[in-house]
This record gives C-alpha cells, sequence and structure tokens, in this order.
C-alpha cells in the first residue's frame, strides 16, 4: 500500500509547500514534483497536509455505556475529526483501575482499527479517591496516564501519595480540578447567567482551588502533573505563574472553552452543559492568551458523547458533555489561526506534538521515516454543523447549527487512508 | 395582546405584554369576585402537572379555567406514570394526545417548562420553575400594587429573604424592573444570587435602612432545610436580623405587606404584621385566580 500526496503545503514545525509519499505505515519521501506509482494519489492542491491530531482527553464509553458510544463508534468519529490517536479516560463500568480492562480497552482500539486508541488509567481504585490504583501493572498493559477524571481525588495525601508514585513509574498524571464540596450540585458557571437562568452555579474557585492544590503539591515533590480543561482566567494565572517557578506542570484547555460561553445555557440547551461549566467571555480571552503565550500545552476535545435519551432531560438531570472529535479542529481553526491569533505550526504543536509529548507517544512529524499518521486539511471549506451527520454514537453537539470554517478531508493512519 | 404559545416567564416579555395582562386580570377579577362564570376557554381542556407540591398555585390554576368554563385534568408526579419513571418529555406527549389546550407546570428544576414548551403542541404556563420564574404569582403581585398605589412605575420595592433560591424575586425582579420600580433586596450574602444587582436592583443587607421609603416590602419564604446546609446559622439569628418585624418597619409604617405564601409565621415574618391591617396576602391569592384567567384566556384568545 502507498499514498502519494501532491500539491499541498505542509504544515509541522515550519510550513512549505512539498509532496509527500507514504509506503508501508512509513513517510518514505517529501519533496517537490515527487513522480512515483502509489496505489492511492491524492491531490492536495490548495490543502494543509499535517501531522495526525492526538487528543489527550476522551470518552469512549466502553465498557458499560455502549449506548452512549463504543471504541469502535468513537474512534471512527475521530478519524472524521483528523485524530490519529486519541487517550480515553477510564470512567467506564467498570472502569479502567486494573491492568485487564486497560488490555481489553487497548486491544477492542486495534479490532477497531480506525485511530490508534490509548487508555488512561484510574489513580485510585474504582475511581474511589482511597487507594491507588496498580499503576505499573496498568502501565504495562498500556496506559498512557493516570486519572481519576470526573471524580477528582479530593484527599490531598492521596494525591500527595499519587504523583509520588506516579513519578517513580514516569507514568502521567492527568487531574481534572474540582473542590466538589464548592462545586457540589451545581450545574453551570456562578455568575450573571446562572442568576438570569435560576440554575444552581458552580463558582470558578472548585476549579482554582484543585490547581493550586496541584502546584503545591507539584513543587514540593518535584513531581510532575497535567492539569485536565482549564476554563478559567484563574486558572490560567495560576498556571502561568507556576510554570515561570519551573513546576513541572503542563495543561490543555479544549475548543468550548475559548469558542463559547455560558450564555448558551440561557436557552436550557443541555449539550452546554459541560464539566468544567462554560464560562465567561473574559475567561475565553484568558484561555486564548494562556494558548499565545505557552502557558496552555495542548488543546483536548474532551469528547463526552451521551444518548438523545439522557440528554432530552431536564437540564438538571442531563448529564454532562458535549461531542468534540469532529468540530475540534475546525473551531480551533476559525477561532484562533483563521482570527489571527496563532499560526498553524502552534496548532500543530498544540493539537498534535504537545500532546504526543506529555503522553509520551511517538511524535509525529512530515519527514522520511517517521509513521505516516497524516491529515489533510482544508482551510477553505465552510461548513454547517449537522449534529445528526456526525459519525459517533453521540449527537450531543453544542455546535449544531453553527458554521466553522475548515475541515478535514483525509485522515491517514499507519500508512493507511482511513477517510 | 399576548402573541405567545406560552407563558415561560417574564424575563421575555414587554412592558407593554406585561400591562396587557394586568389589564386583562383587572376584568376578569370583576367577574371573578362577583360570581360570573365565563365561556372563553369552553370546550378547552387544561392540565396541572405538578412534580412539586402546592396548595394555592395549583387550586388557583383549576379555578381560574373553571371560571373560563374549561375542564381540568390534574396530575400529580407523586400518583402519575411519572412514578414509574416516564420522562418529562413523554408525560407532556401524553397530555397532548389527551387534547390538552394548556399545560400548567410545576417543577423543582428551572427550565422544565421550556423543555416541555419545545416538544408538545399545547401552550405551557409556568407554574414556577426552580429557582427560575413563576411568572403568574409576579404577576398577581403587579396587580394587588396596580390595585392599591395606580401605578407600579416610581414604587419603591423591598423584597427580603431567600432571594438566592426564589422564583418568585427573579420573576418580580424582571417584570418590577421592566414597570419602572425601584428594587431592593435584603438577605445575608449567602442567600442572594451571584451578580444579582446586574439585574437592575439596590443590595442590602440592612431591612431596617432599606425599608425608608418603601411603599411595599415582601417576605420570601426561608426553607428550613436551607439551615441545614449551612447557609445561616440559625432560625433565631436569620429572625433577629431579617425577619419582617413591627419594628424593622419603623420607617414605613404604611407600607403595604405581602408574601408569596405558604408564610413560616415567626421565622420570615411576626404574625401581627401577617394579620395586620397593612398585610395584603389574602387578597395576594384572590389575584392569582384573576391573573391566571388572564393569562389562559390570552394564550388561547389572543
Amino acid at each position: 500500500m502507498s499514498i502519494l500526496i501532491k500539491g499541498g503545503r505542509i504544515i509541522d514545525s515550519g510550513e512549505i509547500k512539498a509532496d509527500v509519499y507514504i509506503e508501508n505505515g512509513k513517510i518514505m519521501r517529501v519533496g517537490e514534483n515527487l513522480d512515483m506509482d502509489a496505489t492511492t494519489f491524492i491531490n492536495a492542491s490548495g490543502k494543509l497536509v499535517m501531522p495526525g491530531l492526538v487528543d489527550m482527553h476522551c470518552h469512549l464509553r466502553e465498557p458499560g455505556f455502549e449506548h452512549k458510544e463504543t471504541i469502535e463508534s468513537g474512534s471512527r468519529a475521530a478519524i472524521y475529526g483528523g485524530y490519529t490517536s486519541i487517550a480515553c479516560m477510564p470512567n467506564t463500568n467498570p472502569v479502567i483501575d486494573n491492568a485487564a480492562i486497560a488490555r481489553y480497552v487497548a486491544m477492542r482500539g486495534k479490532e477497531a482499527g480506525y485511530a490508534r486508541v490509548y487508555p488512561i488509567g484510574c489513580i485510585t481504585k474504582g475511581q474511589k479517591g482511597e487507594e491507588l490504583a496498580e499503576m505499573a501493572k496498568m502501565k504495562d498493559a498500556g496506559i498512557v496516564a493516570v486519572s481519576d477524571d470526573g471524580r477528582p481525588v479530593m484527599n490531598s495525601g492521596i494525591m500527595r501519595n499519587a504523583l509520588e508514585y506516579a513519578k517513580t513509574f514516569n507514568l502521567l498524571v492527568i487531574d481534572h480540578t474540582e473542590d466538589v464540596n464548592i462545586s457540589a450540585d451545581g450545574v453551570v458557571n456562578e455568575g450573571l447567567n446562572s442568576t438570569i437562568a435560576g440554575l444552581r452555579g458552580i463558582n470558578r474557585a472548585a476549579e482554582e482551588i484543585g490547581i493550586a492544590r496541584d502546584i503545591a503539591l507539584a513543587e514540593s515533590l518535584d513531581a510532575r502533573v497535567h492539569i485536565a480543561h482549564v476554563s478559567t482566567a484563574g486558572s490560567v494565572e495560576l498556571i502561568r505563574e507556576a510554570k515561570a517557578r519551573n513546576v513541572k506542570i503542563t495543561c490543555e484547555t479544549c475548543p468550548h472553552y475559548f469558542s463559547a460561553t455560558d450564555e448558551e445555557i440561557l436557552s436550557y440547551n443541555t449539550n452546554a452543559k459541560i464539566n468544567p461549566p462554560l464560562r465567561e467571555q473574559s475567561d475565553c480571552d484568558a484561555i486564548i492568551e494562556g494558548i499565545k503565550d505557552g502557558t496552555i500545552d495542548a488543546i483536548a476535545t474532551d469528547h463526552a458523547p451521551h444518548s438523545a435519551d439522557e440528554k432530552g432531560k431536564e437540564f438538571d438531570l442531563a448529564p454532562f458533555g458535549t461531542v468534540g472529535f469532529e468540530t475540534a479542529l475546525s473551531l480551533a481553526y476559525t477561532y484562533l489561526v483563521d482570527t489571527g491569533e496563532i499560526d498553524m505550526p502552534t496548532l500543530v504543536e498544540l493539537m498534535s506534538h504537545a500532546p504526543s509529548r506529555i503522553l509520551g507517544l511517538p511524535i509525529v512529524h512530515i519527514r522520511p521515516g517517521i509513521m505516516a499518521d497524516i491529515i489533510i486539511f482544508d482551510p477553505d471549506a465552510n461548513w454547517t454543523v449537522k449534529a445528526a451527520e456526525l459519525h459517533g454514537k453521540g449527537k450531543n453537539c453544542l455546535y449544531d447549527g453553527w458554521t466553522l470554517k475548515g475541515k478535514v478531508s483525509h485522515t491517514i493512519v499507519g500508512g493507511e487512508l482511513k477517510f | 395582546m399576548l402573541r405567545k404559545k406560552d407563558l415561560l416567564g417574564l424575563k421575555d416579555l414587554t412592558k407593554e405584554e406585561i400591562e396587557d395582562i394586568i389589564i386583562r386580570a383587572e376584568s376578569m377579577k370583576e367577574a371573578f369576585v362577583g360570581g360570573e362564570m365565563l365561556n372563553s376557554l369552553k370546550g378547552k381542556c387544561v392540565a396541572t402537572l405538578f412534580y412539586e407540591n402546592s396548595t394555592r398555585t395549583k387550586n388557583s390554576f383549576e379555578t381560574a379555567a373553571r371560571f373560563l368554563g374549561a375542564r381540568t385534568m390534574s396530575i400529580a408526579a407523586s400518583n402519575s406514570s411519572i412514578q414509574k419513571g416516564e420522562s418529562l418529555v413523554d408525560t407532556g406527549r401524553t397530555l397532548d394526545a389527551l387534547m390538552t389546550d394548556i399545560i400548567v407546570i410545576r417543577h423543582s428544576m428551572a427550565g422544565a417548562p421550556a423543555l416541555l414548551a419545545q416538544k408538545v403542541k399545547a401552550s405551557i404556563i409556568n407554574g414556577g420553575d426552580g429557582m427560575n420564574e413563576h411568572p403568574t404569582q409576579s404577576l398577581l403581585d403587579l396587580l394587588t400594587m396596580k390595585e392599591k398605589f395606580g401605578a407600579i412605575k416610581g414604587l419603591k420595592v423591598v423584597m427580603v429573604g431567600d432571594i438566592k433560591h426564589s422564583r418568585v424575586a427573579r420573576s418580580n425582579l424582571w417584570a418590577l424592573g421592566k414597570l419602572g420600580a425601584e428594587t431592593t433586596v435584603v438577605a445575608p450574602q449567602t442567600l442572594l444570587p451571584s451578580n444579582v444587582e446586574e439585574l437592575g436592583c439596590e443590595v442590602s443587607y440592612d431591612l431596617e435602612e432599606a425599608v425608608v421609603g418603601a411603599n411595599v416590602v415582601m417576605g420570601l419564604r426561608i426553607q428550613l432545610e436551607r439551615q441545614k446546609v449551612g447557609l445561616f446559622p440559625t432560625i433565631s439569628e436569620y429572625g433577629k436580623e431579617f425577619a419582617i418585624t413591627e419594628e424593622k418597619l419603623a420607617a414605613c409604617p404604611d407600607a403595604l405587606i405581602m408574601h408569596p405564601g405558604p408564610v413560616n409565621r415567626g421565622v420570615e415574618i411576626t404574625s401581627e404584621i401577617r394579620d395586620g391591617e397593612n398585610s395584603v396576602i389574602n387578597e395576594q391569592v384572590t389575584n392569582g385566580v384573576a391573573v391566571r384567567m388572564a393569562v389562559m384566556d390570552m394564550l388561547i384568545n389572543g
């Protein structure tokens, strides 16, 4: 199997015009006017040829919640969004807190044969925040990080042990920071719009207290920590200051924290019910500043599929989350690149290179000898998101009806054209 | 005129729409207190769908519907298929299939009436949703104020109590603001919603000071479970600082005393004030029927 991509502009750490020849899963040649026989020929004229995207935060719901998404349906949807590698959170049923389940998820990912699927294991057994899960065994089984995801470790003593123990095995700890005594039964950002809608608010301090704690722990233990889905201006500032002191902290944000605000909840649209909640315009602005100055390392999707029945309930009863695989790149392009905030190589850093580096996955460059996880992106394709036409099982898309700029046209994983 | 399918709240109504409802309610009140049955909803069906307990709102709507000639159905969450797990939308569609013209919904969660309105053909009237709105309660408050003062514009209205969790306070803040009244909310900060001042009201922690020059003092219900989750230390301390008492009203002895009920006597208001000559709490109930007649009439007949 060989693929020749002709006429595109290559976006990597820089930008050049060149053709790409792929054979046996690897990039063989990159250069002008390549002219070899290939089983597949792609005309990329006017388009951008980029490393495949790497999502360090998604939910594939299998095992246990197959009515929302499966590893197959999710990893297939990822392909349509330009993701060639995805790391899935362990809040399944049973949770991924042991090597057997981790191995199962990794195997199901391989069987599906779409994006590469990397499981994330739990920090604690049963995601209960009490006893450490078997991190070393899970690492052998293929996990790329540990996280208790939406049930964050509230006990700071246990978090301290987790950071130190994970350090032993060079395993990344990802923390969804949330002081649950503050967020309590809140469903939206606390502020003017929660008051207008009469919905219970989640004060921003819930997220920021967790980050401040993790910074203190990481700093004093000289351990590393990764903060999931940063959503507030205060969080960006805390991480910026910590990085200036060389604390080993990295973080991600998600497209909905720079492209949408809590005005979306005024209509009680349950697809705008997300945790952490959509914030305010000043937070979006601060997130973009954090992306520009390198405080924010990566953009992840937090792809969180749910069934229509679940999202069709009263706002308070509907589960948190929006799907994100198929809109993330277009949102980043529309709100960050097209607006002139960042350039395309920076986007590649945020959505491919940085997440790979943080997770310890191979970093894809468009160079000979590198594994051919490549996407082709058409920056001129304007399109309107239609939730019903998305490829995943969950159609709960905040962006239904939004018009976005730029769309993935081809996704190649390991030298195979998947879409 | 009210060219709408539903009445979900007062935040999305114009000043004129609110005034039109009050005017219609004035004529409805004449019919109601005169015992004159009307037939503007003859052949129509009004269902009350209550997910929370209620005495006055539910009976008020049913009385209003019957005075307009409608037949009524009553669905309570506690003795219906809702107990068997039927969803809100499915329950609404069942009522649609029963040829219901108006569904009055009371629900503990904000936005439930909006969800129902999107999914069913019947007109939805919000009978109170979580902390969001209770539009007919506010409309009856407005009718009561208008009867006493002739106009809403320029009135000084003080609301005291659990503003944070109160849909009555929300609806009144929207409506009083649109109609040009000055409002002040009084509560400990733990019982105030965030950024409430951006809704256009004054905020005070001192009831005695806030009532200077007030035309209306409205007490809001304090739910005793708020104490258990730590929003204030004791009922006794709450009462000392925020209960409506004769002493605290020294600066406005003639102010109208209102309360949406049910009243916790001795907690948010003393019995002397509750039953005193400035209290219109019982008239509020009568006016409730009038505004609900007006709203139902206008949603169906324009």
